[in-house]
């Protein structure tokens, strides 16, 4: 009675080894290093400049050690975290600012083989180790234009239906739509269509003789909402692409008017990290153009994937945006029925009602998906007093990815076919479901910070946290003896795991983080002591100690899942509607509790096996 | 041997162990339960609850020191003129210092309410002051902006809506596998327990940040288990247990998990207690919320969730296994 049959112990093993693996490289702290970089990729840095490095670290009297020259750069490991920034800024110094990028990393020491299998560390937050710390302004003026780009077309299509013939109609600054008349009675007219037709709009008039004027332009209000649309969305939008799951534990927040501060735990690659964050891409649906449309009223662009630039080129769209990709609400990968990749897209609400105007009467011709890259160049320029002023201009590189018929009216959920790979399907998703950008923005400043917490409360805070652990295990082998060493043994593993799954998910650490994760171990006793108590209580009604064993394992069975169950459902509840920590709240607890059921009912059940099963038991040990 | 003891009509022993008549307080301790429940609601009203710097965003002061400080010291400066809870960290070089200030704390400080441009320029302006008179070397403010908070709003509009959500589908799911009852009992004792925690930081005005949030949640996953756990074994005495009232069997299942809910509530508590009194700052107020939240939610499982099966006058009907229709039918009356 109560032995396991061998494959279950085998099973139980690998996942206990695996754990091990995946937990392991949590181990091996990373060392602080300083690294050295050519400003441009051009540069060779070699040993040369390493020993100019270690020259001036040896002057100002910095411990290191472990110099290497990379491909690209030199790593220099430092004895102390606390010595990477005057390091870091001696060997500018030594090296001087014009032709060497000092920057700070955190070099691996995770054995090779171990990186070869995919495992990784967990980061630490900015809590314990600080990160890097990224100022972003938002081009609010973007926003503005693009809206009063859609103001443009209107005013002249509601000019012409009113026969209020104008001279022209253009966007000057890209805030105010002038509009030009011939004679009083024309402007007249238009004046009043476009009181009418376009109340948000504050017109005034201006201009002499055959020159008359319409100037209409949004409300201080107005343009201030906009900005602050634009701003909240990007504020989002980043919030979802740092932050997919929920545990990666940044810093997201809006600075003034215009700016966003992200701060990233752990990652003191700061190449790396803009790469994450500054991937500032639209999407745009158009129809396309007819081919007896105006040039005015179409855009000429090119396909983005080469193959088929090379086949078509471009084609001409509609210069009018149906929408753009702050409307779309969810992105996933499918197949259609010859096995062609595909993504299903759902719109929001007003998204769908634009999205079904715009096709319903326009079955059988073609809508083009445009995506738009924005980059932004630094431009050195002298203002009126002379002074020089660097200014961002923006280049917007607008290609087509997908041109295909509208085979009926779309609502909210339609598809973009015409997609090469399963890869550019997939890409394409996930740009689209972290959500697109209101509006560009550039880098204006990055720094590393140090850690928020002082050494002191890191301290106390791995103490209370160890005092608070060991004193569950020992309570655990007071109250059930040998019962209670297997369930201490099955916490171990149970914390191994959850060391280990987090560690795979990319989380970060910190303190309140590892305060949860061992009032999880706290929790997760209990499902050990339903069983215990249950055991106990089935030996004082007189059952004999391996079927006491047995029934209490299984008693406890329908109890423990059910209470897991409904914890489980509110997890993923929590995760599905909440965002941000919530989320990773939500992840860190469906962990938590499969990992501690496993461990708690497989695990001690294997060891208790092993401990009694198959053999006379005349007393036990609980 | 004898199933059950019986005194004065009360069974006072049943398997073996004894049966404390945990529902003959029943009443009182409803009493308990509405009077601490009024109690959280009206200083949720009157306090509301204090948001830390995660939820209100504040005040970014970015200063720049002649000489590199101790961050340690520039905290302990801020610290002893009264900025507590301002998070400092070096910026970028070893002389330079990033702070952020919650809005309660700058207001209370320097009398400066305005959110503007101006007000903030001012107390960035205090702030420098305060670090310029306690260290030797010169200190300039580089900039002084207002921050967001850090989680989006969204989270707040559609968090209370996921938890009326997370609510109807554990109501559903313990309808299921128990009975609409228990789902009810199991849905009043989490909202108990929730709304007592929140109640006890209103009360006290104790800093809400992210880390309570993440205890008030760890309190719903746990109020939960406890709950169920004793449901469970309600349930298990109901087909089980011959003659006895519903009042009997809900003392008799309460008794006899009584030693595993201890059990688990102690070790819990013993994490809890070590972070409280040796985790410093960071962790107090997350490991007071869940203190308060494991006690009532102890307290919750036994008095909450029976009570309100005892209202709703379970009985062994609601429980037993489904019969064939039919034939049952035809019997009655």
């Amino acid at each position: 009675m109560n032995r396991y049959p061998l494959w279950k112990y085998l099973l139980i093993l690998a996942v206990v080894g695996l754990g091990f693996l995946y937990a392991a490289p949590n181990l091996y702290k990373p060392d602080p290093a300083v690294q050295i970089s050519g400003q441009s990729s051009a540069m060779v840095v070699g040993e040369n400049v390493l020993d100019k490095a270690r020259k001036a670290l040896d002057e100002a009297g910095i411990e290191y050690f472990g110099g290497e020259v990379g491909d690209k750069a030199i790593l220099l490991r430092l004895k102390s975290i606390e010595e990477q920034l005057p390091a870091k800024r001696a060997i500018q110094q030594a090296l001087g600012h014009s032709d060497y990028v000092v920057a700070l990393n955190l070099a691996s020491t995770t054995p090779e083989w171990l990186s070869n299998l995919g495992a990784s560390p967990m980061k630490l937050g900015l809590d314990l180790a600080g990160g890097v710390h990224f100022l972003m302004e938002v081009d609010t003026n973007t926003i503005v234009r693009t809206n009063m780009d859609g103001y443009l077309q209107d005013v002249k299509a509601k000019l012409r239906a009113a026969k209020a013939r104008y001279r022209s109609v253009d966007l000057v600054d890209d805030r105010e739509i002038v509009a030009r008349f011939r004679d009083e009675e024309l402007r007249d007219l238009g004046m009043s269509t476009m009181r009418k037709e376009f109340p948000q709009l504050q017109l005034v008039e201006a201009g002499s003789g055959s020159n008359l004027e319409i100037r209409a332009s949004l409300a201080e209000q107005e343009i201030k909402q906009l900005e602050d649309y634009a701003v909240t969305q990007n504020l989002t939008t980043l919030r979802n692409r740092v932050n997919e799951l929920g545990v990666a534990e940044p810093i997201v927040q809006r600075q003034g008017a215009n700016r966003i501060v992200v701060e990233l735990p752990g990652v003191q690659d700061t190449a790396e990290a803009k790469r994450i964050i500054g991937k500032t891409a639209n999407l745009e649906y158009r129809m396309e153009a007819r081919p007896d449309a105006l040039v005015t009223n179409k855009e000429y662009f090119e396909y983005r994937n080469e193959q088929q630039r090379q086949l078509r080129g471009g084609a001409w769209l509609e210069r009018k945006v149906i929408i753009k990709g702050d409307r779309v609400t969810d992105a996933r990968v499918g197949y259609d029925e010859s096995g062609f990749p595909q993504v299903n897209i759902t719109l929001d609400s007003r998204g769908g009602e634009l999205m079904h105007r715009a096709t319903w009467k326009n079955v059988g011709r073609s809508m083009g998906t445009l995506f738009i890259e924005s980059r932004f160049v630094p431009e050195t320029t002298t203002d009126a007093e002379g002074n020089e002023v660097v200014v961002q201009r923006r280049t917007d590189d607008k290609k087509i990815i997908s041109l295909a018929t509208v085979q009926s009216a779309l609502g909210r959920q339609f598809r973009i076919t015409g997609l090469d790979s399963p890869a550019e399907a997939q890409e394409l998703a996930l740009l689209l479901r972290a959500g697109a950008l209101a509006a560009p923005m550039y880098f204006v400043e990055e720094r590393v910070i140090g850690p928020s917490l002082g050494a002191d409360n890191i301290k106390v805070g791995v103490t209370s946290v160890q005092i608070g652990l060991l004193a569950v295990l020992v309570c655990m082998l007071l109250f059930y003896r040998v019962f209670g060493l297997a369930a201490n043994i099955a916490l171990a593993v149970n914390l191994i795991l959850l060391v280990a799954v987090m560690s795979i998910l990319g989380a970060t650490l910190t303190l309140p983080g590892i305060a949860g994760i061992v009032l999880t171990v706290g929790m997760a006793v209990d499902a050990n002591v339903l069983i215990f108590s249950r055991i106990r209580e089935e030996l004082r009604n007189g059952m004999p100690p391996q079927s006491a064993i047995s029934a209490g394992f299984d008693n406890a069975f329908s109890t423990i899942v059910d209470a897991n169950i409904t914890t489980l459902i509110v997890a993923v509840i929590l995760y599905a509607i909440g965002s941000g920590p919530v989320q990773g709240f939500a992840v860190t607890l469906s962990i938590g509790i499969l990992t501690s059921m496993f461990s708690a009912i497989m695990g001690t059940r294997a060891l208790i096996n092993l401990f009694y099963g198959g053999r006379r038991v005349q007393k036990l040990w609980i | 041997m004898s199933e059950t003891k019986v005194e004065n009509g009360k069974i006072t022993e049943y398997m073996g162990k004894r049966v404390f008549d945990f529902m003959r307080w029943r009443k009182p301790a409803a009493a308990i339960s509405i009077i601490l429940l009024l109690a959280s609601i009206a200083a949720l009203a009157m306090n509301g609850l204090k948001f830390g710097l995660d939820f209100t965003g504040g005040t970014q002061i970015e200063v720049g020191y002649e000489q590199a400080p101790r961050i340690e010291d520039v905290r302990q400066q801020l610290a002893g003129a009264g900025y507590e809870g301002a998070s400092v960290v070096r910026f970028g070089s070893d002389t330079e210092i990033l702070i952020k200030l919650p809005p309660s704390v700058a207001e209370a400080q320097t009398q400066i309410s305005a959110r503007d441009e101006q007000a903030t320029q001012s107390i960035g302006d205090k702030v420098v002051a305060v670090l310029d008179q306690a260290s030797a070397g010169d200190v300039t403010l580089r900039r002084v902006e207002m921050v967001g908070p850090q989680i989006g709003e969204e989270l707040r509009d559609d968090g209370g809506l996921g938890m009326l959500f997370a609510l109807v589908v554990v109501m559903a799911y313990v309808a299921l596998r128990f009975q609409y009852k228990f789902s009810i009992g199991a849905v009043a004792a989490l909202a108990h327990d929730v709304i007592i925690v929140l109640g006890f930081f209103a009360l006290l005005k104790l800093d809400f940040d992210l880390t309570v949030l993440a205890a008030v949640l760890a309190v719903i996953g746990y109020s939960l288990n406890d709950t169920i756990v004793v449901a469970d074994r309600i349930r298990e005495n109901f087909r089980k247990v011959r003659k006895a009232e519903p009042e009997e069997i809900i003392n008799i299942s309460i008794s006899q998990t009584l030693g595993r809910t201890f059990m688990t509530s102690f070790t819990t508590l013993l994490v809890l207690w070590a972070l409280q009194f040796f985790g410093g700052e960071l962790i107090h107020n997350f490991s007071l919320a869940l203190i308060v939240g494991v006690v009532v939610g102890t307290y919750s499982s036994v008095y909450v969730a029976a009570n309100v099966l005892m209202a709703m006058h379970i009985t062994k009907e609601d429980l037993m296994p489904p019969v064939k229709e039919g034939s049952e039918l035809e019997e009655m009356p």
